[in-house]
């Protein structure tokens, strides 16, 4: 298989830079100093050295046991990504293009969150680095998600409420754009998904492919072979991806993205891309986006903030059409059964995200036999989500 | 041989401006803020008061490259249930009773799901003559410009921004038809144009490369603005100022003969000298 993107930053028909002329040459730019740093020994070492040492890589492998017994079907492994300082693999990117960002000579950043995960990885790595720090979040999501934004406060960065639109990740990542349009010169905008312009789906993707080499190895090491299956939630991405991309060419491991069903799919408040959406251009790239007929960008519903987000990662959409990847959905309801499955049976509160991949592991397990593997990526853990469950759950904290 | 009459529309009119040795005023307005009907009688009025060309904003649910003030113009816009097909039929009425060039001001999803071929045959019959897309660089124009190609137009106009290389002038210069949109300042649309001299220096130089006309906008608010533009650019394209006084004053019943003076006066500003 030959290698993506191309030199235009396109997957197949997806991908690509719909970006103003204003911002053309910024990313150009950093295309330059990312394919500088790709070959650059000693920016490569300082990154190793602050994924080890502040990021805590590499994050364990760790067999479900009793969710494994408990479903009575493959053998479950969970890659665990909450475990990364901050609690979800979004730091992975942070670290890597905060140090980018330094070698560019820029000394502001500017980043989108949803669920907020990405927002505190953006805040801890310019506390860490000595960057100011400036994130968009929807409304909608600061009230979902009220202790992220207060760490993010508490880090020094500013944290600037969007209310536009659906209130929602959508929203942030416009206003974040017209921020980096107007402030170019001085400013990197920090970007948390395989989504954007060209480089980033690339950049990110490669940042954090570091889970997917990191499983290989273990699960090569642990159990002699490679597993059958892998499972990630997929909002922009970047955690599915990160995971996928190193077994890509393993063409016997079977991969399974894993998107927001919200209330269904027949109710149409969701964030299933591949189930309900067609190509389209948003936020500088070319892939699957819900839209309606005349092109206007639908509003999305999922109980979590990092799915909730109405286009997905080029490169997702380029294995979806090649049928690499397959992709399915999870209700709500599913993902909140899946949160008490393996808050309970394994003693991890997973994050409402990856609680959609606890669901599919759910439905998916008892299909499978006993001696096969399904090795899930647990991209982020559930603290930031109790309060919401709780409210929905009308239990007074 | 649509694509001659095509061209000949917008270049037409730069060509008789600069042979009168006036400059063009272009004001942009949402299409269907606050609806299609008042769309069409917004665009006689500014023709009528001296507006040379007409750029028509398609509302976009996401338009990055726009401040609040077109960001909530195309709200409204897709409130009143204003759809491309719908802005379409609105330019064919119009063109029973208005030769202005009129120019869509689109984000490329909005042309991508009425489909490109399909998009163009429709503009050029309905008597659109250029498009600016503001998230379509020409790296990924390619598609669209064998569309309009095929169908014999509409034209593409490209964006050149202060941030553009040496590089990516040339190839702006190359590839735009009917004039070059020199964006003013480093920025979204609607903000404040403070450095007027940096502006002065990259239209020239601009000009000096291109042998077309351009046009600047972006933060272009006042008459005073638009004067001191006018002195070295070839058109003044004026859409945030206007969009707010669209919406602030639309309702009082002398609206339309007022806009109509005011256009006047921003012609005026254009015309006098030093």
């Amino acid at each position: 298989m030959k290698a993506y993107p191309d030199k235009n930053g396109r997957f197949g028909q997806f991908g690509g830079m719909y970006v103003p002329e204003t911002l053309m040459p910024a990313i150009q730019e950093l295309d330059q100093s990312y394919q500088k740093i790709k070959r650059d020994k000693a920016f490569q070492q300082e990154l190793q050295r602050c994924l080890k040492n502040f990021v805590g890589r590499p994050t364990p492998l760790y067999f479900a046991e009793r969710l494994t017994k408990t479903l009575g079907g493959a053998k479950i492994y969970l890659k665990r990504e909450d475990l990364c300082h901050t609690g979800a693999h979004k730091i992975n990117n942070t670290v890597a293009q905060a140090l980018l960002t330094c070698r560019m000579k820029k000394k502001r950043v500017i980043a989108e969150t949803g669920a907020g995960q990405h927002g505190v990885a953006v805040a801890t790595v310019a506390a860490m680095f000595g960057l100011e720090a400036e994130i968009y979040m929807g409304t909608e999501d600061m009230e979902r998600q009220a202790l992220n934004v207060f760490r993010m406060r508490l880090l020094g960065s500013t944290v600037t409420g969007v209310n536009a639109g659906s209130r929602t990740l959508k929203d942030a990542i416009n206003e974040a754009m017209r921020d980096w349009t107007t402030n170019v010169a001085t400013t990197h905008y920090l970007l948390g998904s395989v989504l954007g312009p060209h480089p980033y789906p690339m950049m990110i993707r490669d940042f954090q492919s570091v889970i997917g080499r990191e499983a290989r190895k273990q699960i090569l090491s642990v159990a002699g072979r490679l597993p059958h299956c892998l499972v990630a939630c997929v909002g922009g991405g970047s955690n599915s991806m990160g995971l996928f991309y190193p077994f890509i060419k393993d063409t016997n491991v079977k991969m399974v993205g894993v998107e927001a069903g919200g209330h269904g799919i027949k109710s149409g408040k969701h964030a299933a891309r591949f189930s309900g959406g067609k190509p389209g251009v948003l936020h500088g790239t070319m892939t699957y986006l819900l839209q309606d007929s005349d092109g206007q960008v639908n509003l999305t519903h999922s109980v979590s903030a990092g799915l909730d987000y109405p286009a997905v990662g080029p490169e997702h959409s380029f294995y979806h059409d090649m049928g690499r990847i397959h992709y399915t959905s999870v209700t709500d309801k599913e993902a909140l059964a899946a949160f008490d499955v393996l808050s309970q049976e394994e003693g991890i509160i997973p994050a409402l995200e990856s609680a959609h991949a606890v669901a599919e592991v759910v439905r998916l397990a008892p299909t499978m036999k006993k001696n096969q593997i399904l090795l899930m990526n647990l991209s982020g853990r559930g603290d930031k989500d109790v309060q919401q469950v709780a409210n929905m759950r009308n239990i007074p904290l | 041989m649509h694509k001659v009459t095509v061209v000949n529309r917008i270049q037409q009119t730069f060509d008789n401006l600069k042979a009168k040795g006036e400059k063009a005023l272009i004001p942009y307005i949402m299409a269907g803020d606050p609806s299609l009907a008042m769309t069409e009688s917004l665009v006689l009025t500014l023709a009528e008061g001296g507006a040379d060309l007409i750029e028509l904003g398609v509302p976009f649910s996401d338009p990055i490259a726009d401040g609040p003030v077109i960001q909530q113009a195309a709200e409204r816009a897709l409130q009143s249930g204003t759809t491309l097909k719908k802005i379409l039929s609105t330019v064919r009425s119009l063109r029973i009773k208005t030769q202005v060039p009129l120019i869509f001001m689109a984000y490329y999803n909005t042309i991508l799901a009425m489909g490109l071929m399909g998009f163009c045959k429709e503009a050029i019959s309905a008597g659109v003559d250029g498009l600016i897309i503001p998230d379509l660089p020409p790296e990924e124009s390619d598609e669209l410009y064998k569309a309009t190609m095929a169908a014999g137009g509409p034209v593409i106009i490209f964006l050149l921004a202060p941030t553009s290389t040496s590089q990516r002038r040339k190839e702006v210069i190359k590839r735009t038809h009917g004039f070059i949109y020199y964006v003013s300042l480093t920025g979204i649309t609607g903000s404040q144009l403070t450095d007027l001299t940096q502006v002065k220096k990259n239209v020239q130089a601009i000009q000096k490369m291109a042998k077309k006309p351009v046009a600047v906008g972006f933060g272009i608010s006042s008459p005073e603005q638009a004067h001191d533009v006018a002195q070295f650019a070839d058109g003044v394209i004026i859409g945030s100022a206007l969009v707010r006084n669209i919406f602030e004053h639309h309702q009082d019943p002398a609206f339309l003969s007022n806009l109509k003076v005011t256009t006047r006066k921003l012609k005026t500003a254009l015309a006098s000298k030093n």
